[in-house]
């Protein structure tokens, strides 16, 4: 862990729909190279609070910045890799059209041959022209992941990455996690998964009702017993 | 500059691409003109000298019918599998999603009206080959300002519960001038009088209808799709 | 403004309003002749034309507090759009019907394409729209974006279909006489108009007024519901 400027930074971020605040003054730096777990109930402000830090929504209040920088400028996005709960793929588009699509779309040389490189990588070079329509679950996952790898992102964002992925994919993803983490990428996830997130984690951050109840070190004792923060600082 | 243009002409091949290999959107667009044409021959004796008189009218109803079943799909598309997402998050800016996906619909478009004029024409026995270009003109400036309205309500629209009933709600009567001047303009031509000064004041209409939208749309696109 | 100085404020706007509407109708059904040519029916004319410039009134100040909106993110001004774009739609309701009346009496029919009938009713048809996406939108603050555009974009629209459909009227004359092309009207005859305008404003303001403090419990009703399912 180095002392250079945060990573990634949140700074009071609100979140408002109507009145009501889905998000209060959330306060949170990630260093660069850390692995964040963000835990919270279904409903706690996750999922918003990841949309925010991947700038597919806006703060109401507050903003948040990578390496100093708005994350809506198109410098940060480039930076950004995201994995959400779908694949974001198209269904009636190939594996490498679909790959080849978001290489230029981040505007990176040569995008075939980037393309073909990651499907080698996530074993589907041989399924390469196949439509995505046709592939089986685990297979369009693999190719997701790939997705959200492609641009070698600094900073990866994932919502519940482990949830609807089999054990092939799994594997992919913790390996590329780790190989991510070697290179010193910021990662933050959020995830029901407790066990895997917090294996992987070198922090947690939790919120509960739209505020950051928890934020710090992993320890030994959070993977021990992984009931443990929501019995420390959850209201029940 | 090159990597908005870039941007835009990324969009709008994948949008292409992925159309062209399905059909869906063409295909139905299609034969929904074809039963329009054919039920308008049962609204009026189709072999009498009234036809000229509203032939555009027509045409647009059968063009603006048609268009709500493509521009419906357009960002409707996005949502399988959250792609739309996956888009917004990518370093282009919202304006080049934006015009990327309207030329591909405007391409579309263009391609289900031609079918459908050659269609009218063989149907109904019309004659245009005398003002062909000016025709062409008025089918080009009316599907672009009908494009980029139902291009944006498409977007603003996506995420609504009730999504393929608000777009025609929302995007008929905004297109209002834009089919009246087209209309007006195509009836004329048909009828074999030719632009001049007593029509080009609708071909202004056109113009200035096409470019305040295109700018509004540009402006205004960012907030609809992030906030 | 709390809550109580709204209502004073209400009160005292609903006395001036009715004082201004009893004033000016026994001017015009008790005072002023009937008309040389159209008898008795231009009489609608006191109610159509306030109509119309409180109707247009409320769409412009729609489109500024829509702006509004969109600057400062402060729902506030979304209600107020809210409020005042409905309030102005049912005004245009009261000039599509007048009119109609009126038409139907002098011309002979209820609609005779007249230009301006026309735009208001194409006006109608836009911000109905409006009104149906915003009932079609659940949560306030994407609600609020939303229908903040499609307002901007309506009132874009008027303008140019104000326009294009007095040259389209132009191109292919109706036989239409219209008041304001008679040569006006004389001036005793005039002035109920603009008293009477003033009451619709005061009018339109008292519903405008209640209309917001709906759009704000309503509002309050949502977050009080995300608060009870929130975790």
């Amino acid at each position: 862990m180095t002392d250079t400027a945060p990573g990634v930074s949140v700074d009071s971020v609100w979140k408002y729909y109507g009145d009501f605040p889905a998000l209060r003054d959330i306060q949170l730096r990630i260093e660069p190279g850390s692995t964040v777990a963000l835990l919270g109930r279904n409903g706690a402000g996750k999922t918003t609070l990841l949309r925010i830090i991947a700038g597919l929504a806006k703060a109401s209040e507050g903003g948040v910045r990578i390496d100093n920088l708005d994350v809506r400028e198109e410098a940060t996005r480039r930076r950004i890799g995201i994995l959400g709960h779908s694949i974001s793929l198209y269904d009636e588009l190939s594996a490498q059209e679909n790959l080849t699509l978001f290489a230029r779309l981040y505007g990176l040389a040569e995008p075939e041959k980037k393309a073909l490189a990651w499907l080698k990588r996530t074993g589907l070079d041989r399924v390469r022209d196949g439509l995505v329509r046709e592939f089986s679950r685990g297979m369009r996952q693999r190719l997701a992941v790939a997705r959200a790898f492609i641009h070698e992102p600094d900073v990866l964002i994932f919502d519940e990455p482990f949830t609807a992925l089999d054990d092939r994919a799994i594997a992919v993803l913790q390996s590329l996690l780790a190989d991510a983490h070697a290179f010193g990428r910021t990662i933050i996830l959020s995830t029901h998964q407790l066990r895997e997130a917090l294996e992987i984690a070198t922090h947690v951050a939790m919120i509960q009702r739209g505020q950051l109840v928890f934020a710090g070190e992993r320890t030994q004792q959070m993977v021990d017993d992984t009931s443990f923060l929501y019995r420390t600082y959850g209201e029940n | 500059m090159g990597a908005f243009w870039n941007g835009v002409w990324t969009i709008a091949q994948k949008d292409l691409r992925s159309e062209l290999r399905t059909k869906e959107a063409f295909n139905a667009s299609f034969s929904f003109s074809l039963v329009i044409l054919v039920l308008f021959s049962f609204a009026f004796d189709p072999t009498s000298e009234e036809l000229h008189a509203i032939a555009g009218g027509l045409l647009w109803i059968v063009f603006s019918f048609a268009g709500a079943l493509i521009l419906n799909r357009s960002f409707a598309r996005e949502l399988q599998n959250d792609c739309l997402d996956a888009l917004v998050s990518a370093p282009i800016s919202t304006a080049a999603l934006f015009l990327g996906k309207t030329l591909a619909n405007y391409f579309l478009l263009l391609l289900v009206e031609g079918a459908a004029l050659a269609v009218f024409a063989i149907l109904y026995d019309t004659h245009f080959s005398k003002q062909f270009w000016p025709v062409v003109l008025v089918v080009v400036l009316g599907t672009w300002g009908m494009t980029i309205i139902g291009t944006m309500f498409s977007a603003l629209t996506v995420n609504l519960r009730m999504r393929e009933m608000m777009l025609p709600t929302l995007v008929y009567p905004l297109l209002i001038p834009a089919l009246m001047a087209a209309m007006t303009l195509t009836t004329d031509l048909m009828g074999g009088t030719p632009l001049g000064p007593g029509n080009t004041i609708w071909l202004r209409v056109l113009a200035g209808f096409d470019l305040i939208y295109s700018v509004l749309a540009v402006v205004f696109i960012d907030i609809v799709l992030v906030g | 403004m709390t809550s109580s100085t709204r209502d004073r404020f209400i009160y005292t706007l609903a006395v001036i309003c009715a004082a201004l509407l009893v004033w000016d109708f026994y001017k015009i059904f008790m005072v002023l002749p009937d008309e040389a040519n159209q008898g008795a029916i231009y009489r609608i004319v006191y109610v159509h034309v306030p109509s119309i410039f409180t109707g247009f009134t409320g769409f412009f100040v729609a489109l500024v507090a829509s702006g509004m909106y969109l600057g400062t993110k402060n729902l506030k001004y979304d209600a107020f759009a809210a409020a005042v774009t409905e309030v102005a739609l049912a005004f245009a309701t009261i000039v599509l019907a007048t009119g109609m009346i009126w038409g139907r009496i002098a011309w002979g029919v209820w609609w005779a394409w007249d230009a301006r009938l026309t735009t208001m009713l194409v006006c109608w048809l836009i911000y109905w729209g409006y009104v149906m996406l915003r009932r079609a939108i659940e949560e306030p603050t994407q609600r609020a974006r939303l229908s903040a555009v499609v307002s901007i974009f309506g009132c874009a629209d008027i303008l140019i279909v104000w326009k294009s459909i007095e040259w389209w009227r132009t191109q292919h004359p109706a036989p239409v006489l219209s008041m304001r092309d008679g040569g006006g009207m004389a001036p005793g005859m005039e002035a109920p108009i603009y008293w009477n305008w003033l009451a619709m404003m005061c009018l339109a303001t008292i519903f405008v007024l209640v209309r917001m403090r709906q759009e704000e419990t309503s509002r309050e009703i949502d977050s009080l519901r995300r608060l009870a399912h929130s975790y």
